[in-house]
């Protein structure tokens, strides 16, 4: 039963991620990469990890999804709909395939592993005591590059609306 | 799969398929979780078609009026001719459509709410899952719905519809964020995300604990939910329909039923979350929940007769200036008072409820005075800088 619902899950993501690279429609492309999260998430419910999944469908589907679709549809999307220039293609294809050759190898390397683990879900308490006693520090620097992040953003945002002059000061 | 086995509607296919008829046993899980799909789903589909007779009965009586009084006694079927209506309505695809989103969009809002069903606890003992993540759960559902919003405004190719739909992204982008946070302080009360856990957890109904959480709540979700004041995105004086603008016949009655069945979804969180769910019955469980959820939905329905449509910009500056600070005040309280009182005596919860009520009177002036937001002050400032600049 798992074993299968591995495989249609695995292929819809395959399916959806070949989707994301072929589809001349940039819509279609953010929303097929939406489904290749989604089987994404399904495994991980497949590993007993149901709140890795959640917060992969919430994060991936529910807000970066949606920020892309956003942005693709705030700038003239009749003039970027449909891509007509891909000659970048052998670069991204080369370092494609370094990452999977990574990925893979660090899959095949810890295959031995992984089959004698005792497989169970991890409660969110288990979840929580982990990130901040055990991994508090590291929780706390990403949270301080999140904010950096958003800082940055609201400062460049904020720089070319002055300039543009569109502020409403006057 | 052990929540299933309890569920007396599961158990009986179960048993009647697998034992009396001599099914092969997978021939009887399957019929068995079919047929609670099917009582949960119709179900839950069935009240969101009361709610919409219910709503547009009790707005027609705050405005004076005998509403919908046709079909059947006080119109009680009226919910059944508009679906007929619907169906025989010509079935019109824009040119400019992108026909496959067109297409997928309402089934992309339909699917979401019927998902989250499977967390809901309808009365005791009867769910179909109660797992560990609920609460978080039926967020995640939520945010797909935002999806389909989009997908519908992008795929009209109509500007009045993608515009519509931008606004009703924004807005539930900016609201999501006090959404949680209520949740948020309910998961610290409980100590748990579980449905039943949280239902469990409440010796006094949340609502009394947690005021501020209640309202951050009520308000977040009608945003969430593009009810009235916050109706923006189809606000017909200036985007005829919003995303909806295109859609007829029964696309257009999916819609519509999961706009009226997410209410209903909603009243069923806040009957958990903050009624105590099935709890303090001196009905059957099942109907005392019924009747929680339909105090929220007349609830809802009181707030669509008597606010005004907001303008989409105080909407956001009101998520992010006001609710979102507030929200913020609400979860920090409900933690430091969870940490000095892990286990609450019936004494420490009840100076707990005062605390937070005291919080709540306080903060909500308070936070409008910092936030400077719709007062009367402010308003003639803007007049003046308007006049200036003109």
């Amino acid at each position: 039963m798992g074993l299968i619902l591995f495989y249609i899950l695995g292929g819809l993501t395959l399916v959806a991620a070949l989707g994301v690279v072929t589809t001349r429609n940039i819509v279609y492309g953010a929303l097929f990469l939406l489904v290749a999260m989604s089987g994404v998430a399904g495994l991980f419910v497949l590993l007993f990890a149901e709140f890795l999944a959640l917060v992969q469908l919430l994060i991936y589907g529910g807000a970066i999804i949606i920020v892309i679709l956003f942005a693709l549809m705030l700038t003239r999307t009749t003039d970027f709909s449909v891509a007509t220039e891909h000659r970048r293609w052998p670069m991204a294809a080369v370092i494609s395939l370094a990452l999977f050759g990574l990925l893979a190898g660090a899959a095949i390397g810890d295959s031995g592993d992984y089959n004698t683990y005792q497989r169970s879900g991890i409660s969110i308490e288990e979840l929580g005591k982990g990130l901040f006693e055990n991994w508090a520090v590291p929780f706390e620097i990403a949270s301080i590059v999140l904010l950096v992040a958003l800082i940055g953003a609201i400062v460049i945002g904020r720089s070319g609306e002055e300039e543009g002059g569109e502020g409403d000061q006057g | 799969m052990s929540p299933l086995k309890d569920n007396s509607i599961f158990s009986w296919t179960y048993e009647s398929v697998a034992n009396t008829l001599g099914g092969p046993e997978w021939l009887a899980y399957g019929l068995g979780a079919m047929a609670v799909i099917m009582v949960v789903v119709n179900g839950f589909l069935l009240i969101g078609t009361i709610f919409t007779w219910m709503e547009r009965k009790v707005v027609s009586r705050f405005q004076s009026r005998v509403g919908p009084n046709r079909v059947g006694p006080f119109g009680i079927l009226q919910a059944i001719a508009d679906a007929v209506k619907l169906l025989f309505q010509e079935d019109i695809v824009p040119r400019r459509a992108d026909r496959l989103l067109f297409n997928a969009a309402p089934i992309v809002m339909l699917a979401p709410s019927l998902l989250a069903l499977a967390v809901i606890p309808f009365g005791s003992g009867s769910y179909v899952a109660d797992i560990n993540i609920a609460v978080l759960y039926v967020v995640g559902m939520s945010g797909i719905a935002s999806l389909a919003v989009l997908m519908a405004g992008y795929s009209s190719g109509n500007k009045l519809a993608l515009l519509g739909s931008m606004r009703a992204v924004a807005m539930l982008l900016s609201y999501e964020i006090p959404l949680v946070m209520a949740l948020l302080g309910i998961t610290i009360l409980a100590g748990s995300m579980s449905m039943v856990d949280i239902i469990e957890a409440q010796s006094v109904p949340f609502l009394l604990v947690s005021p501020l959480g209640a309202l951050i709540f009520l308000i977040a979700m009608s945003a969430e939910l593009n009810r009235p004041p916050f109706d923006v995105t189809e606000a017909e004086s200036e985007l005829v329909g919003g995303y909806l603008t295109e859609y007829s016949g029964m696309k257009f009655g999916v819609f519509y039923l999961a706009e009226f069945s997410n209410v209903v979804l909603a009243g069923a969180l806040f009957a958990i979350l903050f009624l105590d769910g099935w709890e303090w019955a001196v009905l059957p469980s099942h109907l005392w929940f019924l009747i929680k959820v339909f105090g929220f939905l007349f609830v809802a329905s009181w707030v669509r007769a008597t606010l005004p449509r907001m303008r989409i910009d105080h909407i956001l500056a009101f998520a992010w200036k006001y609710l979102f600070p507030l929200s913020l005040v609400n979860v920090v309280a409900l933690a430091m008072e969870t940490i000095a009182w892990p286990d609450p005596s019936p004494v420490q919860l009840w100076m707990m409820i005062a605390i937070n009520w005291g919080i709540a009177f306080t903060a909500i002036p308070l936070m409008s005075l910092v936030t400077n937001l719709g007062t009367p002050a402010r308003a003639g400032q803007r007049v003046v800088q308007t006049e200036e600049v003109n």
